[in-house]
């Protein structure tokens, strides 16, 4: 157990920088989450899945390329071909199983979408296990880019892969919310997430606004998935179910529905996490306690979430 | 239960009431088409499984019961030790933590999905109680309640959130505590990372990643049991007073308060029910039975292993009680028949084989309208089989090279039927992907279609059967199919197999 110690800016320093990372991960995850959460009040407990299928597809995509040893591309150009496939994958694997294994409960009672969730997460991560085994791949960033640090000052440092990470994400944010504030289809999302049976009778094709929520959700799970294989360089089976877990987390701190929520939520979960492994006691192994714990903090204090409107049930 | 005529629906009048003066048509106070129909309904079940169901409804609730859990009674005089542990304690066990997880999922609607931590939870605090891991070794009248009650008192902690929480947010929570509670067993072995405990310093509490051995047997005032069969009677006999009580409790005040509090909590609530005393009283329930429960899987492993109480026990534990239906308490003890019992006949491939060629078999059979048409598509599978494989085994001889190993007569006819190429890892895994987008095309396209895609369809599942899928039945394959079994059975009956259908109020 590491003592408290308020001087010491390098280890402060390095958990803030790697929890930022974290945090932008997490952030792109809970987006898929919060999005999918306002449009049809369901909880898509497959999502986490989605994002380790993001993460597997990249690998091969990098492996077709010619490993990163000796790619076909140069190095920054087949991290943007990983990205863009496996957005494209994924984007697509959420809208089908929208269209399977959500689709047809509309009309079921709230908990039987929740079930058939929580079947096709398993189905997922077994499949992956079946077809992959539970070995772990490694990206090799190192070969691929090469990882540089940079410094500021005597005790901030922070790689080329740690501001990709982070730049990435905060891009991708902008994107999605420039989307979902100026084109028609974000449009139409904000209005069936507002209220899905006015906006059908405004004439709006509630189901193509569905699939394209899971489509842009999905997509933005499988980048936090590429991520996570750039900066951690190992990849596995079973990495959806915790990182899908704190996503959640991360969507339902910041206040499930809201999008600047899960941004925030993304960072604060990722900063917990950091600032718990360096400085709580056995923060090593129980970072994932005092995530929970604050899970639960927030929850009593606001059951919300920190940027959540209060919800007004209908009779 | 008195038939109603055909000729009246609407509202029953009992006999002899006055007939009001007013018009038929008129809406009335108090009575509701729905409600008053339910008889009809029940009486309009078609062919067998209608007569099944009215022949189980005439059945006393002992009888019932008798009818049930009768055969487990007989199971061990027919059988040999392994199988005894496998097929029926297992079973068992997985039974009453279905109908623990029942009455917080089924009756009071309450999506928990931490619960199996409980079970755990059990496991692990008896054998801090009595092993030799710890050091103590407390009877089991003593250890047992302090393990019911301290772990209704978990539940009591884990269900405060759900005073404030929803359903799906709910879930999370829970879902977390499970995950924490994982975390925590994996590590609390004392060792460099662990806490250091106020008071006491580092304890070794779980054993760690190796888990908590040589876990006593039960030691009911000094009479241990120590057989599997011992444990077997033991469960058993817990079993049904714990069916006997919740069916008592289901007809009780409160069991009517925990279903008006899973169909609608507002509604509930405006109606004074006590709600939150209600949600926490099924956390409670939940929770006790499933430390009870864990005492005896503890005891019978005599270890506690942090593998055991995760994310794969609670999914085996849900598809039960959603097989069963929710709410049903009988139906668990099928659902857990069926769970466990299928993928532990998968165990030995030619076991497996039977079964898997069976179930499609069977499924088609059943599912195909009219029935010409279910025998169209078998012959046409097999037709479609042979043609395949005689055109492979003419241009690519490595297609057709392998062979299955251990085959009896199903196997050895498979062998001329099925692809099983020398070096199926890379195909088989593309197969299987066409498999499944083979299986979801099934759902979209209709009529003469159907039977066209169907038949390419079988016969791909056979081959990713052989070539993949039977490697790994007892893992990965297994949960694969529980998994697809959840999705497809909410999306065919939203109220589990032997769950009545609710109203939906629009």
């Amino acid at each position: 157990m590491r003592s408290l110690a308020p001087l010491n800016w390098s280890l402060f320093f390095g958990e803030l920088v790697s929890g930022l990372t974290l945090g932008s991960i997490y952030a792109l995850i809970a987006l898929g989450y919060t999005m999918v959460y306002g449009i049809l009040k369901l909880l898509n407990f497959a999502h986490g899945d989605v994002y380790m299928i993001g993460a597997f597809v990249a690998f091969f995509v990098l492996q077709w390329l010619g490993g990163p040893l000796s790619p076909a591309v140069t190095g920054w150009l087949a991290i943007a071909i990983m990205f863009a496939v496996a957005m494209l994958a994924c984007g697509a694997l959420g809208v089908g199983i929208e269209r399977f294994a959500y689709r047809p409960l509309r009309a079921a009672p709230r908990i039987a979408p929740l079930i058939s969730a929580l079947g096709v997460s398993i189905f997922l991560q077994n499949s992956a296990l079946l077809l992959w085994g539970p070995q772990f791949r490694d990206y090799g960033t190192f070969d691929l880019i090469g990882v540089h640090s940079y410094s500021i000052g005597k005790n901030f440092f922070i790689s080329n892969i740690q501001i990709l990470t982070i730049s990435v994400s905060i891009g991708l944010m902008i994107v999605l919310a420039l989307v979902i504030a100026r084109t028609r289809s974000g449009k139409a999302m904000r209005a069936v997430s507002f209220d899905r049976e006015a906006a059908e009778m405004m004439g709006i094709d509630v189901d193509r606004v569905i699939s394209f929520t899971f489509f842009v959700g999905s997509a933005l799970a499988a980048a936090g998935g590429v991520m996570f294989g750039i900066v951690f360089g190992q990849i596995f089976s079973l990495m959806g179910f915790t990182a899908g877990l704190k996503g959640f987390t991360a969507a339902v701190v910041g206040g499930i529905g809201s999008i600047p929520g899960a941004m925030l939520g993304g960072f604060l979960i990722g900063l917990t996490e950091a600032f718990a492994t360096g400085y709580l006691p056995g923060g090593s192994v129980y970072a994932n306690l005092y995530v929970f714990a604050l899970l639960i903090t927030i929850f009593l204090v606001r059951p919300t979430g920190l940027l959540g409107s209060p919800v007004i049930r209908k009779v | 239960m008195s038939p109603v005529p055909e000729d009246r629906p609407g509202p029953i009048v009992p006999e002899g009431a006055p007939v009001p003066p007013d018009e038929p048509d008129r809406p009335r106070v108090g009575t509701d088409e729905w409600v008053a129909q339910v008889e009809q309904r029940r009486e309009a079940g078609k062919g067998l499984t209608g007569v099944i169901a009215r022949a189980w409804e005439r059945v006393p609730p002992p009888g019932r019961l008798l009818l049930l859990l009768g055969p487990f009674a007989i199971f061990p005089f027919i059988t040999n030790e392994g199988n005894l542990f496998r097929y029926g304690l297992i079973t068992i066990i997985y039974a009453l933590l279905a109908i623990g997880l029942n009455v917080v999922v089924g009756f009071a609607g309450l999506l928990d999905l931490g619960y199996v931590a409980f079970f755990g939870f059990g496991a692990y605090l008896y054998g801090i109680m009595a092993s030799g891991h710890s050091g103590h070794h407390l009877q089991a009248e003593i250890a047992v309640p302090i393990v019911v009650v301290s772990t209704a008192l978990l539940g009591l902690l884990l269900g405060l959130t759900s005073w404030r929480l929803l359903g799906d947010y709910l879930a999370i929570v829970t879902l977390f505590f499970l995950q924490a509670f994982v975390i925590f067993v994996n590590n609390a072995n004392g060792g460099l990372n662990d806490f250091s405990y106020p008071f006491v310093g580092k304890v070794d509490l779980t054993g760690g990643a190796n888990g908590l051995d040589q876990i006593d047997p039960l030691n009911w005032f000094g009479f241990k049991i120590t057989t599997t069969r011992g444990y077997y009677f033991y469960t058993l006999i817990a079993l049904a007073l714990v069916m006997t009580m919740l069916f008592f409790v289901n007809s009780s005040r409160t069991g009517r308060a925990w279903r008006a509090l899973r169909e609608d909590p507002l509604a509930a609530e405006v109606m004074s029910t006590p709600v939150n005393r209600l949600k926490l009283l099924a956390f409670m329930f939940g929770a006790a039975v499933a430390g009870f429960t864990g005492t005896i899987f503890g005891a019978v492993q005599s270890g506690a292993f942090p593998g055991d109480y995760d994310v794969g026990l609670l999914i085996t534990i849900y598809a039960i009680v959603i097989l069963g239906g929710l709410g049903s308490i009988g139906g668990v003890v099928i659902g857990a028949l069926i769970v466990n019992g299928a993928p532990e006949l998968l165990r030995s491939s030619s076991n497996a084989r039977f079964l898997f060629y069976g179930v499609l078999v069977l499924a088609v059979l059943f599912a195909m309208r009219p029935w010409y048409r279910s025998l169209v598509v078998l012959a046409g599978t097999v037709l479609f089989g042979l043609a395949v494989h005689a055109i492979v085994a003419a241009t690519w001889s490595r297609g057709t090279a392998g062979h299955i190993e251990g085959a009896g007569t199903l196997g050895r006819a498979l062998d001329h039927w099925v692809l099983l190429p020398s070096h199926p890892e890379r195909i088989a895994g593309w197969a299987y992907f066409a498999l499944i987008v083979a299986a979801l095309v099934l759902t979209i396209v209709r009529g003469w279609w159907r039977v066209v895609v169907l038949i390419p369809t079988l016969y791909l599942a056979a081959f990713v059967w052989e070539n993949k899928l039977v490697e790994q039945v007892s893992g990965a394959t297994r949960l694969i199919l529980l998994g697809a079994l959840l999705v497809v059975i909410m999306n065919v009956r939203p109220a589990g197999i032997f769950g009545t259908a609710r109203v939906e109020v629009v």
